[in-house]
């Protein structure tokens, strides 16, 4: 296995010209489970986004050894996906063996078990043929963590999967984070929740806009480094100077 | 009695006989294109493109009178041409798509009318704003069927990524680069079944035979399969109906299957039991859990 799972190099990632991320660099070893910390509108979801390839970098480079996109799990904020749509949990969960089937391989009775399995495995036997509509926001996030199990992705990236999500469901699904991490896979998650990140996260990056800290998650988060990640500029500002190292 | 009212027609003239295949043939593709317009939140981008055509078979017309491979040719890229200028204003500029497909087909949409009328009559006007779904050629009847066998086609291979690309489509895009391919395909396809309805129906009504029977659809079926289902047997028997009923009353063909679609979404509308208006009136007594 290579040495670092992700590299970035003087990665600035913006809109317009704007730089929601800039300059950061680091590295995150394969196998590690780091926690992305941050005040709002620091670009947390913007790194993700970057790691993704869902957005290109203005300036800079992000490298993944995992090579081929399908090879990440991601998972962004709820609120993207049409919950209007008519399709089943099953059908929805099901979707997570695109990487191995692709666009046109079949999905078939073969695979029921596996389907069942990562259902039965957030908790939602018996949900399988109800319309996605129909659950709650807490149970909307378990089916899209069963999607994430059927990936089977060596990097998963959670964009704050446990906001508006009850003490039990958080449990649960937090208990699957730990499992993934048990099997050496590569979790970057976004959060905000300071005591969750130090019960469960071994390795913290504290960014707001720039890096601010990087590293174990009890030196990152000390008191002088939330301060100094507080201090961000908080508006992007159309009369701001061309950057010096742009 | 029966044999009068419903085979008759069909068993007695040809030109009934050629109309009743060509709008099964269009029912069967527009049904799922109507369904996926549906759930994408795409209806007026359908009728909008509907408009877009006309300019393009205009000057088809003003080139080779009313000639079908030149129609056929000019509105198809006419259509799709006025998706992806729209589809390109909206990601480069800050109109929506709705106000930029708004624009595009406005000015199509005069462009077309005035083109036709500068050399013909207003019978070849009202020829391609309604269609001419009783005059069905040879040609027209092979390119509304070669149009809707590509279409079943290309949508069963394309399937998954497109109900994909509706529901989430940033997964989609975190697994595959396909969503932009899909979506290209899936406009194109709109267009086909545009200029093949445009024959029949006319541009201001081939959008009828997609979205009616869609619409319709929603109150009858839970998921995306029962949609399609639904809608393609409510677009044929439009078709067939319509036909009969502007036969017997000598009503215009092409207003007729549309106005029966029509009633078959106000009937949908009323008493579908997908929440449709009398089940919300009515839902029952509340259950357990």
């Amino acid at each position: 296995m290579a040495a670092t799972a992700i590299r970035f190099e003087n990665v600035t990632l913006g809109y317009g010209r704007h730089p929601a991320v800039h300059h950061l660099a680091g590295e995150i070893a394969p196998g590690s489970l780091t926690a992305i910390v941050g005040p709002n509108g620091a670009g947390k979801s913007t790194l993700l986004k970057g790691v993704v390839g869902a957005l290109k970098p203005l300036q800079g480079r992000i490298t993944l050894s995992t090579g081929a996109r399908t090879r990440i799990a991601y998972l962004p904020q709820a609120s993207e996906l049409d919950r209007a749509f008519p399709i089943s949990i099953y059908d929805l969960v099901a979707m997570g063996l695109w990487g191995s089937r692709g666009l046109f391989g079949g999905i078939g009775r073969a695979d029921r078990p596996r389907i069942e399995a990562a259902i039965a495995a957030v908790g939602l036997s018996g949900f399988e043929s109800r319309a996605i509509g129909t659950l709650s926001g807490g149970q909307m996030q378990r089916a899209l963590f069963a999607r994430l199990l059927l990936q089977d992705a060596p990097l998963i990236l959670l964009d704050e999967p446990f906001t508006a999500i009850d003490a039990k469901t958080t449990a649960d699904l937090l208990g699957l984070v730990r499992r993934w991490h048990d099997e050496d896979r590569t979790v970057v998650t976004v959060l905000h929740d300071i005591e969750m990140v130090r019960g469960t996260f071994p390795r913290t990056m504290l960014i707001a806009r720039e890096l601010v800290a990087h590293g174990e998650t009890d030196v990152v988060l000390r008191p002088e480094n939330l301060l100094e990640a507080r201090r961000m500029v908080e508006a992007a500002n159309d009369r701001a100077p061309i950057c010096a190292q742009a | 009695m029966i044999y009068e009212a419903l085979l008759a027609p069909f068993v007695e003239f040809e030109f009934m006989r050629r109309a009743l295949v060509g709008a099964l043939a269009l029912a069967l593709a527009a049904g799922p294109i109507g369904v996926f317009l549906m759930l994408r939140r795409m209806s007026l981008t359908g009728d909008a493109m509907a408009h877009a055509i006309l300019p393009g078979a205009a000057i088809g017309f003003l080139v080779s009178g009313l000639w079908l491979p030149a129609l056929t040719l000019g509105g198809f890229v006419a259509g799709v041409a006025v998706a992806l200028a729209s589809g390109l204003v909206t990601r480069l500029t800050r109109l929506g798509e709705d106000a930029s497909l708004a624009a595009f087909y406005l000015v199509s949409l005069a462009l077309g009318v005035t083109i036709v009328s500068m050399r013909g009559s207003n019978v070849d006007l009202m020829h391609v704003l309604f269609g001419t779904v009783l005059a069905l050629d040879d040609g027209a009847l092979l390119l509304i069927g070669a149009i809707a066998t590509v279409t079943l086609g290309a949508l069963a291979l394309m399937y998954r990524p497109l109900v994909l690309e509706c529901v989430d489509p940033v997964f989609l895009g975190s697994v595959s680069r396909a969503g932009g391919v899909v979506h290209l395909a899936f406009l194109v396809l709109v267009v086909a079944n545009l200029v093949g309805g445009f024959q029949a129906l006319g541009t201001l009504l081939a959008v009828g035979l997609m979205m009616l029977p869609a619409a319709s659809a929603r109150f009858w079926a839970r998921d995306v399969t029962g949609m399609i289902a639904v809608a393609t047997a409510v677009g044929m028997a439009s078709g067939a109906v319509g036909l009969l009923l502007s036969y017997h009353w000598e009503l215009p063909a092409g207003p007729a299957i549309i106005l029966v679609a029509g009633g078959a979404y106000l009937v949908s509308l009323l008493v579908g039991p997908e929440r449709g208006l009398l089940r919300l009136a009515f839902p029952g007594r509340h259950l357990e859990a």
